[in-house]
C-alpha cells in the first residue's frame, strides 16, 4: 500500500470485481421436469444443502434468475418453453444441463424427446448421471463459480462470441438418414401420416 | 406465454418457428369468457413451482374464484411405452423406474410382478419379502416427499426438511442393496439383481427404531396447525361414488371411504403373511388425503417391521434350470453349464418361452392401483406393455374437484393428488 | 360371476369368453359394445372402469383385426375383474364412446385416440392429449418408427449470441 491508499479501499479490474460478485450470488431457476428435479430437490434439502455455496436462492420467475438448471427430459411439447424461458432472463446468464437427458436424450431415444437441449439452446455445463448425485450437482455450481470467475466480463464479451450452437445439428446425419428412409418406406407404401415425415424432413 | 408469438431474437430467416407448437388456444374457454368480461384467464405451468412437475392448468377465473380449470398435460410424453416394445423384460426396468420418480422401485415391482405372471413364475419366499421390504419402503418414500411439498407449498418449510432427511435414510438403504440410490433397476424376472446382507437388515431396523420420533415431530407441526387445516379441511371433496366414477384406487380414493386396497383384497408378494390395517377416511377433502398418507405412513413401518424380522432365508431368485435368471457368477466363470445359461439369458435372439396372451396385473403402488397389461409373443420382450397410470386418472378428476374454490386453493388440492408428470404423460 | 351364457342369451352368440391365468376376458363384435357394457354396469355392478386401453396387431402373427381396445372393469363390491376385448379396423376405426357410463373413461380415451387414432363417437371433448395438436401421426401404431420422423428436433436454434 505504498500508492497511499486509505484503509478499506482496493483497487481491481472492473471485471474481477464483477466476477466476484456475479459468481457468489447464483440465482438458480430450477427447469426441473422430471426425475433429475426431484435429485435437484434433494440438492437443496437438508443433507446436501446448496445453500453452503451461495446458490440457494431458487427463484422460480426466470426475470430473477441468472443460472438455469434444466433437470430433467426436454420432449417436444415443452422445448418452445424451455427456450422461451432461456429468452426470458436477464444477462449474464449461465445454463447447466443436468442429467443424461437433459445433455443427450439418456435412455429417451424416442419420437418425442429432444436429444440434447444444448441442439436449441446454449448450454456453459453438463453434469452425467441419470441422474447425477448431488454432490455432482454441487461440483458443477462450484465449477459454474470458478467459470464466471475465469471467463466472466462485464459487458458480456465471452457471450458474445459465442454465435455457434453449443450442440450437434438438430438433424445430424443419423437423423436425416432415418428420415429418408422412412419417406421411401411410405411413399411405397400405406401413406396414412405422409405429410408429418415431409414436414419434419424438409427442416433438415 | 399463450400467443405462440416468436420471441425475440429467434426469427433469422433460416429458421421456422414451429406452428406455435404447445401452446394451442383455448377455444372453449374463448366462449365461456366472450359473454361475462370480468372473467379472466390464468395460465398456470407448465413451469410452475406448486407443480413439481410439468403440468399445464388455464384457469378461467372470477376474481379469486375459479371458474373452470382445463389441464393440459403432455409435456413429459417421452415415448414409455413405445419403449416398451423394444426393450425386453429385464430392460424396460431400467425405463419403468423413471415413471413414477418418486418411488422407482415400486414401479419395478409393479412391473416384474405382470411379467412373472405372464411367464407364470412363482417367486421364492425370501425374494416374496425383500420385495415387500422395498415397496412399503417405497410407499413411504413417495408419502413423504408427497407430504413435504404439500407443507412446502402451503407454507411450512421445515416439514419438508424434517421429512426430506427421512428419505435420504431411504435413499442410503436402496443405495446399500443395488448399488444405485435413485434409480435402482433392482428387480430381475424371477427375482432381484443381488441378495441384501445383514448389513442392510440392520440398515432397516435403525431406520424403524428412529422414523418414529420424526414422524411424531411433523404430526406436532401439521396435523393441527391451524394454518394447515384451514387451507386443507373441506377443499377438494370428492365423494365416494364420484371416486369410483373416476376410476380412482389408492390413498385418493380410500380418502373418500373406497375401501380397497389390493394389498388386501388381491394379495401379492408377503402381504397375505403380514399384518396391517387399510386406512380409509369418510372425509373426501385434502386434509383427509393427508391423513391417510400420515396414516399409512405408520401402517408400512409396521409391514416393514413384521417383514424384516420375519424375512426367510433360502435363494433370492428362482432356479437356473427356468432359464430366465442369470446363473451365479462363480458358475459363470468355471462351469461350461453356467456360461451357456449366461450367454442364453443375456442374448438377444435366445431367451426362455413366453405366452402368445394378454395378461393384467396390477400393484398398490403407492399412488394407487399401477398396472400393467402386457402382449407376449413368443419373444422376450413385450409386444405391447400398457400402463395404467394413477397419476393420469386423479389429474383428469382435478377440474371437477378445484371448480368454485379460490385460486390459492390449487396448489393445495395438486398436491394433495400427488400428481407425477412422468407417470401422467410417459 | 358373470354368467357367460347369460349374455350370450342377451347380447348374441358372437360373445367368447377365455381365461389367462386369473383373468378372465370376454370377445364382443364392435355393435353389441355399448349395451353389453352398459348391462355389466347397471345389471352386474361393474362400477369402475380400471382401464382402456388399444393393442394394434400389425405385426402379431395370425392377428385376423387391425387393433383391440380393451376394457378392463371392475366390480367394486366384490372385486371381480373382466376384460372386454372388442375388434377395431381400418379405414373407420370408431366405437362408441363410454363417458357416459364412466367418467373415468374421459381422459383414456382421449390417450387411445391420440396414440392410435381410434376415435370415440360420442365423446365430449376428443382432442390430443400426450402429442402436440399439430402432430399428425399416431406414435404408438406399429408402422411409426420408434425414434419418429424427425418431428422431436423440428424447432428454431438459439446461439449463445442471439439471445
Ligand atoms: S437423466 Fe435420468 S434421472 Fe434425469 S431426467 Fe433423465 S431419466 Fe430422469
Amino acid at each position: 500500500m505504498a500508492v497511499g491508499l486509505p484503509e478499506n479501499i482496493f483497487i481491481t479490474k472492473l471485471d474481477a470485481a464483477a466476477n466476484w460478485a456475479r459468481s457468489n450470488s447464483l440465482w438458480p431457476m430450477p427447469f426441473a421436469t422430471a426425475c433429475c428435479g426431484i435429485e435437484l430437490m434433494a440438492t437443496a434439502a437438508s443433507r446436501h444443502d446448496l445453500a453452503r455455496f451461495g446458490a440457494e436462492v431458487m427463484r422460480f420467475s426466470p426475470r430473477q434468475c441468472d443460472l438455469l438448471i434444466v433437470a430433467g427430459r426436454v420432449v417436444m411439447k415443452m422445448l418452445p418453453v424451455l427456450q422461451r424461458i432461456w429468452l426470458q432472463m436477464p444477462e449474464p446468464k449461465w445454463c447447466i444441463s443436468m442429467g443424461a437427458c437433459a445433455c443427450s436424450g439418456g435412455v429417451f431415444d424416442t419420437y418425442a424427446v429432444v436429444q440434447g437441449i444444448d441442439r436449441f439452446i446454449p448450454v456453459d455445463m453438463y453434469v452425467p448421471g441419470c441422474p447425477p448425485r448431488p454432490e455432482q450437482l454441487l461440483q458443477a455450481v462450484m465449477d459454474m463459480q470458478a467459470k464466471v470467475r475465469r471467463t466472466g466480463t462485464v459487458m458480456g464479451r465471452e457471450f458474445a462470441i459465442r454465435d455457434m450452437p453449443a450442440g450437434p445439428a438438430p438433424f445430424d446425419s443419423d437423423e436425416r438418414y432415418r428420415i429418408e428412409d422412412t419417406r421411401l418406406v411410405q411413399l411405397g407404401g400405406f401413406s396414412a401420416a405422409a405429410t408429418s415425415a415431409g414436414r419434419g424432413a424438409t427442416q433438415g | 406465454m399463450t400467443d405462440g408469438r416468436v420471441p425475440a431474437g429467434v426469427s433469422d430467416g433460416l429458421l421456422v418457428w414451429p406452428l406455435s407448437m404447445p401452446l394451442t388456444p383455448v377455444d372453449t374457454l374463448e366462449t365461456a369468457s366472450a359473454e361475462r368480461e370480468y372473467v379472466w384467464t390464468l395460465n398456470f405451468g407448465p413451469q410452475h413451482p406448486a407443480t413439481h412437475t410439468t403440468l399445464r392448468l388455464v384457469l378461467t377465473l372470477d376474481g379469486e374464484k375459479v371458474l373452470n380449470a382445463v389441464p393440459y398435460i403432455g409435456y413429459l410424453h417421452s415415448g414409455f411405452e413405445k419403449l416398451g416394445e423394444h426393450l425386453d423384460f429385464n430392460q424396460y426396468v431400467t425405463i419403468v423406474d423413471r415413471m413414477n420418480y418418486l418411488s422407482p422401485l415400486a414401479n419395478e415391482i409393479a412391473w416384474h410382478h405382470t411379467v412373472e405372471k405372464l411367464l407364470g413364475i412363482e417367486l421364492t419366499p425370501r425374494c416374496k419379502y425383500l420385495r415387500t421390504i422395498l415397496a412399503e419402503l417405497m410407499r413411504m418414500h413417495d408419502h413423504l416427499l408427497n407430504l413435504g411439498t404439500t407443507a412446502l407449498d402451503l407454507g411450512g418449510f421445515t416439514a419438508f426438511l424434517y421429512f426430506f432427511q427421512q428419505r435420504e435414510h431411504i435413499y442410503d438403504i436402496v443405495e446399500l442393496a443395488s448399488g444405485q440410490r435413485f434409480h435402482t433397476s433392482y428387480t430381475r424376472v424371477g427375482g432381484v439383481l443381488f441378495d441384501v446382507n445383514t448389513d442392510w437388515i440392520n440398515r432397516v431396523r435403525k431406520f424403524i427404531r428412529e422414523f418414529p420420533k420424526v414422524y411424531d415431530e411433523v404430526d406436532r407441526l401439521l396435523t393441527k396447525n391451524r394454518i394447515f387445516v384451514d387451507r386443507t379441511k373441506g377443499i377438494g371433496y370428492l365423494s365416494r361414488e364420484e371416486v369410483i366414477n373416476f376410476s380412482a384406487v389408492g390413498p385418493v380414493a380410500r380418502a373418500s371411504g373406497v375401501e380397497r386396497d389390493l394389498r388386501r383384497d388381491e394379495p401379492y408378494l408377503a402381504y397375505a403373511d403380514l399384518d396391517f390395517d387399510v386406512i380409509c377416511s369418510r372425509g373426501g377433502d385434502c386434509y383427509a388425503r393427508y391423513l391417510v398418507r400420515m396414516q399409512e405412513l405408520l401402517e408400512s413401518l409396521k409391514i416393514i417391521e413384521q417383514a424384516v424380522e420375519n424375512i426367510p432365508g433360502g435363494p433370492v431368485n428362482i432356479g437356473v434350470e427356468s432359464d430366465m435368471v442369470l446363473p451365479s457368477k462363480p458358475s459363470v466363470y468355471r462351469s461350461i453349464e453356467g456360461l451357456i445359461q449366461h450367454f442364453e439369458v443375456i442374448m438377444p435372439n435366445r431367451g426362455y418361452d413366453v405366452p402368445r396372451e394378454q395378461i393384467y396385473a396390477a400393484t398398490e403402488s403407492p399412488n394407487g392401483e399401477l398396472g400393467f397389461y402386457i402382449v407376449g409373443n413368443a419373444e422376450t420382450r413385450a409386444y405391447r406393455a400398457r400402463t395404467r397410470p394413477p397419476s393420469l386418472i386423479h389429474f383428469s378428476m382435478f377440474p371437477h374437484m378445484i371448480r368454485n374454490h379460490q385460486l390459492s386453493d390449487v396448489v393445495a388440492v395438486l398436491g394433495s393428488i400427488n400428481i407425477i408428470a412422468a407417470e401422467l404423460d410417459r | 360371476m358373470v354368467c357367460l351364457t347369460e349374455l350370450q342369451q342377451k347380447f348374441g352368440s358372437q360373445i367368447v369368453e377365455s381365461h389367462f391365468r386369473d383373468n378372465r376376458r370376454i370377445d364382443v363384435p364392435a355393435s353389441t359394445l355399448l349395451p353389453l357394457l352398459t348391462s355389466l354396469k347397471t345389471d352386474y355392478g361393474f362400477s369402475m372402469l380400471v382401464d382402456l386401453t388399444a393393442v394394434d396387431w400389425l405385426e402379431y402373427d395370425g392377428a385376423t383385426d387391425r387393433f383391440s381396445v380393451i376394457y378392463l372393469l371392475l366390480n367394486m363390491d366384490s372385486g371381480e375383474r373382466l376384460a372386454v376385448r372388442v375388434p377395431v379396423n381400418l379405414p373407420e376405426a370408431v366405437l362408441p364412446s363410454v363417458y357416459g357410463l364412466w367418467r373415468g373413461a374421459d381422459w383414456m380415451e382421449r390417450e387411445v385416440w391420440d396414440m392410435f387414432g381410434i376415435s370415440f363417437s360420442g365423446h365430449p371433448d376428443l382432442r390430443r392429449i400426450l402429442m402436440p395438436e399439430e402432430f399428425d401421426a399416431f406414435p404408438l401404431r406399429k408402422d411409426y418408427p420408434l425414434k419418429g420422423r424427425g418431428e422431436r428436433h423440428n424447432f428454431p436454434v438459439i446461439t449463445r449470441s442471439g439471445s
